[in-house]
């Protein structure tokens, strides 16, 4: 299959970013905005067209999927390994593509009534358009320094947009924040990358990736500390995925990039950049089930299952709706990650890195509804908090119906999205680890009580006296709105099993009815408790709350991660570690350097007093020349 | 009989030549000079050059010595001392004049001079056929540019001597007339204090 | 040739005033003692010229000749250089050597 015209899908994006960044006070701001969804749609079609064509047309060959690869060799270190840059198709990454030409489409025109007025205008889409260049080069990536380099310019992305608003300090530290931490998994991924490079001598996917092939059969050649090399490169691999995807305790960086402007939030935080972590140990999965009998993967399973129960837990508390949105993020991202854990590979155990990324695909398409639901509520109300907002049904009818598709999905109501996922997750992991699946399930039971505490807290609960009356977002906000709640009712109905899964070849799968009624009724056990709590404005959720005493305080306080990590940073390492070493910097390195310059300037004044101009210095010089020569020549030197 | 004539004019052109660099009045130094050059014109005598001799003590002890006599009396206070260099300074160059004397003295002495005994005179009328001569070993050339150096050198001595015209009102202050001249107001300071 | 002399004593003569010339001239002061000085050099020197040819080859008369013509030039360089200390004179108001050392680093 002929797929160099996939070569255009990233580039557009980035021809838009140069356009726009470079003509960016002379372009006026409805043509810009019109430029960058013109762009996106073009990605777009060519999107589906690709998924259309290789899903359907000629993907398959003997039952399996195979991958294409286009590539190009960048640098050359030996004959096998090179940094590569092409593109590789194969499912994973043509639905990935669906996914974030989708979500960036709708982001596009949502923001172009959002960000109205805002002086920056230009400049959002042009870095919007980065952002969805750099994301596309992620998901195309044929080689692990490729991934990497694009999941550097994800992160700079991300950077740009978390502080958009630039004039606000909290603004400027989220995204500081963010890219610190960030860069500090990605120094974990590069040692992996590195370690994996030198041990199997290549970076290419097929090649790392093949069952047969030479990385995975010979994993155990060489260990370290009683496991294998592969295993560590793997495990710090999957730490760089965990700092993106916000696992804990990588997690901090995610509730503080809410200051950046919604519609980023609903992209980047939300439904692609997020997901870069799991799409990256989905990339990897057959290393990481090979390699050490899976071991990284029940490290995986573990961390998802702690993170996902962890962020269930302090959203249940938030006040700010984006930062409860924020939470719930990393909780089904956790979910994502423990699918993942608890797979299988061949055939029907591949259960569940199938769901992974069934939920990777419906959880974008309701996040970012809910993301963009809950933008079009703070364009509204002016504020953040669900202190300022209730009984908004009455005024803003269209969010109110997206808004509800889209918690009904999240909560697992059948016959949304949210259900059919979430459902083969639950599978997976009741068949593989029940420690697991009972994680699972409180964390859905969780999950659906506060997406209703949230939904009933905005458009019931108490009747608010606004200062402006709140009205209805304009076309531009509730088209995307329309858009992705169909989506999120119909992208259920996908049989995904048949296309994306582990071993590439597809499987029909089947409705487990006794767990499925399980999941359901915990949902809706979560849902009552919301009504009971939330739907008409009471006191039983605060004595509730009183009732937990100091465990609602630290949840509120989202646990105290922050000011642990600020106390290890401040007090240990800058004071005990940095200082000393940037003591013996400045006096000790600084000071030779100063020292050789001081010494040459002495030296130089000395020196330059031979120019004196006193004639008789110079006189001396001459007849002393003369002597010494006169003694060299006519005694010393004798031929 | 030439060897005491001539060790006693040696010694006294050394002594004088000594005197003259070391001595800490200006006329003096020049007088000194006189005894030297006379000296070296008692060596031309003695070396049977007449016509050298002759010039020796016309250009120089005549001319030379009255030029220098004149610009000391332009430019000093007679009865001012003159000053010393510091002391390591003149350490150091004695020290390398009396290297540099060992080596001339080590190179003139272990040189062997094939001297010859034929005493030739050489009368004035050689030396101006010599000098004028236009065949091969002629100075002709060298006599007529030394006559355009000779005038070249009036020009530019007057021209220099002259100055700029309406520079010489008053002469520049230098760090020396500074600091003599600072010493002078502190002086009447003291005086005027010392009267109030 | 002067009988009963030989040029070894002329020679050493000639470079002892030579050298306390060069002494003279690096310790002394005074702009006209280094005039001094830069006299007795080139006096040393022309004896050295007289008595090389008067010894050695008695026959040529480069050396006289020579001799009359470094007199000479030297008469023009006093000169001149007594007409430049005058002219410093009228500007530094000295005839010191350490008022001369603009040209320096």
């Amino acid at each position: 299959m002929n797929i160099s015209y996939l070569f255009l899908i990233p580039l557009i994006p980035l021809a838009v970013f140069l356009v726009l960044g470079i003509f960016n006070q002379k372009i006026k701001p409805a043509v810009s905005g019109w430029i960058g969804v013109a762009g996106l749609a073009a990605s777009t079609i060519l999107s589906f067209y690709a998924a259309f064509q290789y899903f359907f047309v000629t993907g398959k060959l003997n039952g399996s999927f195979q991958s294409f690869t286009e590539k190009m060799v960048w640098m050359n270190f030996t004959d096998t390994l090179h940094i590569d840059l092409g593109i590789l198709i194969d499912p994973i990454s043509i639905m990935m593509l669906i996914v974030v030409s989708t979500i960036s489409l709708m982001v596009h025109i949502y923001s172009l009534g959002y960000m109205k007025g805002d002086p920056g205008y230009t400049k959002f889409f042009a870095f919007l358009s980065l952002f969805t260049f750099s994301m596309y080069g992620l998901v195309l990536a044929t080689n692990l320094f490729q991934i990497y380099i694009f999941w550097e310019l994800v992160g700079v992305s991300s950077f740009l947009l978390i502080g958009f608003y630039y004039t606000r300090n909290s603004a400027v530290a989220a995204a500081k924040k963010a890219f610190i931490v960030t860069r500090f998994a990605d120094f974990g991924f590069l040692i992996g990358i590195l370690i994996i490079g030198f041990y199997t001598g290549t970076w290419d996917f097929e090649t790392l990736n093949n069952p047969e092939g030479a990385a995975i059969v010979n994993w155990a050649s060489t260990s370290f500390m009683g496991l294998s090399v592969l295993t560590w490169a793997l495990i710090l691999i999957f730490m760089g995925g965990a700092g993106k995807s916000a696992m804990l305790p990588l997690h901090i960086w995610l509730p503080d990039a809410m200051e950046g402007p919604t519609p980023v939030s609903a992209l980047i935080h939300a439904a692609t950049m997020v997901v870069a972590g799991v799409y990256l140990v989905a990339r990897l999965f057959p290393m990481y089930y090979f390699v050490e009998e899976g071991f990284v993967l029940n490290i995986v399973a573990y961390v998802g299952a702690f993170s996902s129960l962890f962020a269930a837990i302090i959203a249940i508390t938030q006040t700010d709706i984006k930062r409860i949105l924020a939470f719930s993020t990393m909780s089904q991202i956790g979910y994502m990650m423990m699918s993942l854990g608890v797979s299988g590979f061949d055939g029907l155990e591949g259960v569940g890195y199938m769901a992974s990324m069934f939920h990777l695909f419906t959880h974008a398409m309701f996040k970012a509804l809910l993301f963009l639901g809950a933008g079009s509520v703070i364009h509204a109300v002016h504020s953040n908090y669900l202190k300022d907002m209730g009984g908004l049904r009455k005024h803003m009818p269209v969010t109110n119906i997206t808004f509800l598709i889209a918690a009904l999905a999240i909560a697992g109501v059948p016959p949304l999205a949210g259900f059919w996922s979430k459902d083969e997750i639950l599978v997976a992991a009741f068949e593989n680890n029940q420690f697991l699946y009972s994680i699972g399930i409180l964390v859905a039971g969780l999950t659906a009580f506060y997406m209703f505490r949230l939904y009933f807290g905005i458009f019931w609960g108490k009747e608010t006296t606004y200062a402006h009356k709140p009205k209805e977002s304009p076309r531009s906000m509730t088209i995307p709105l329309i858009i992705l709640a169909i989506f999120s009712v119909m992208v259920g109905f996908i049989p995904f099993s048949e296309y994306v899964t582990a071993d590439k070849l597809g499987f029909v799968a089947h409705l487990n009815y006794p767990l499925a009624a399980t999941a359901v009724l915990i949902g809706l056990i979560g849902i009552i408790f919301a009504w009971i709590f939330y739907k008409k404005e009471n006191d039983l959720a605060e004595r509730f709350a009183h009732a937990f005493g100091f465990f609602y305080k630290w949840a509120s306080n989202k646990f105290y991660f922050d000011e642990l990590y600020l106390f290890i940073t401040r007090k240990l390492i800058f004071k005990r570690i940095s200082a000393p070493i940037a003591y013996f910097d400045k006096k000790f390195v600084d000071g030779t350097m100063e020292g050789i310059g001081n010494k040459t300037l002495v030296i130089a004044n000395k020196i330059k007093g031979i120019q004196s101009g006193k004639v008789q210095d110079y006189a001396f010089g001459f007849i002393s020349g003369v002597v010494v020569l006169a003694i060299v020549f006519i005694y010393l030197w004798t031929n | 009989m030439e060897k005491y004539i001539f060790y006693v004019l040696a010694l006294i052109m050394i002594i004088s030549a000594i005197a003259s660099v070391s001595s800490r009045k200006m006329l003096r130094s020049v007088v000194y000079l006189l005894f030297v050059l006379i000296g070296i014109a008692g060596i031309y005598f003695m070396a049977d050059y007449n016509f050298l001799a002759a010039i020796q003590l016309t250009v120089y002890a005549g001319g030379i010595i009255v030029l220098i006599i004149f610009s000391v009396l332009l430019v000093h206070h007679i009865d001012m001392e003159l000053e010393v260099a510091k002391k390591s300074k003149r350490i150091i160059t004695a020290l390398t004049c009396l290297i540099g004397l060992g080596v001339f003295l080590t190179t003139i002495y272990s040189h062997p001079f094939v001297e010859t005994t034929a005493a030739v005179t050489t009368t004035t009328a050689d030396i101006g056929f010599a000098l004028l001569s236009t065949k091969a070993g002629g100075f002709i050339l060298p006599f007529e540019v030394i006559s355009i150096l000779l005038l070249a050198v009036m020009i530019g001595a007057i021209i220099i001597a002259k100055g700029e015209d309406g520079a010489e009102d008053q002469p520049k202050e230098t760090p020396l007339v500074k600091q003599e001249k600072s010493v002078e107001k502190k002086e009447e300071l003291l005086e005027n204090e010392v009267t109030v | 040739m002067i009988p009963g002399i030989s040029i070894t004593e002329i020679l050493t003569l000639t470079s002892i005033l030579f050298f306390i010339g060069i002494y003279g001239f690096i310790t002394r002061t005074n702009l006209i003692s280094m005039l001094i000085s830069v006299e007795i050099i080139m006096n040393s020197t022309v004896i050295n010229f007289v008595i090389i040819n008067k010894y050695l080859y008695p026959e040529l008369l480069q050396g006289v000749v020579y001799s009359i013509f470094i007199i000479a030039v030297a008469a023009a360089e006093t000169a001149l250089a007594v007409a430049i200390i005058i002219n410093l004179y009228k500007q530094i108001s000295s005839v010191d050597v350490k008022e001369t050392e603009t040209l320096k680093y």
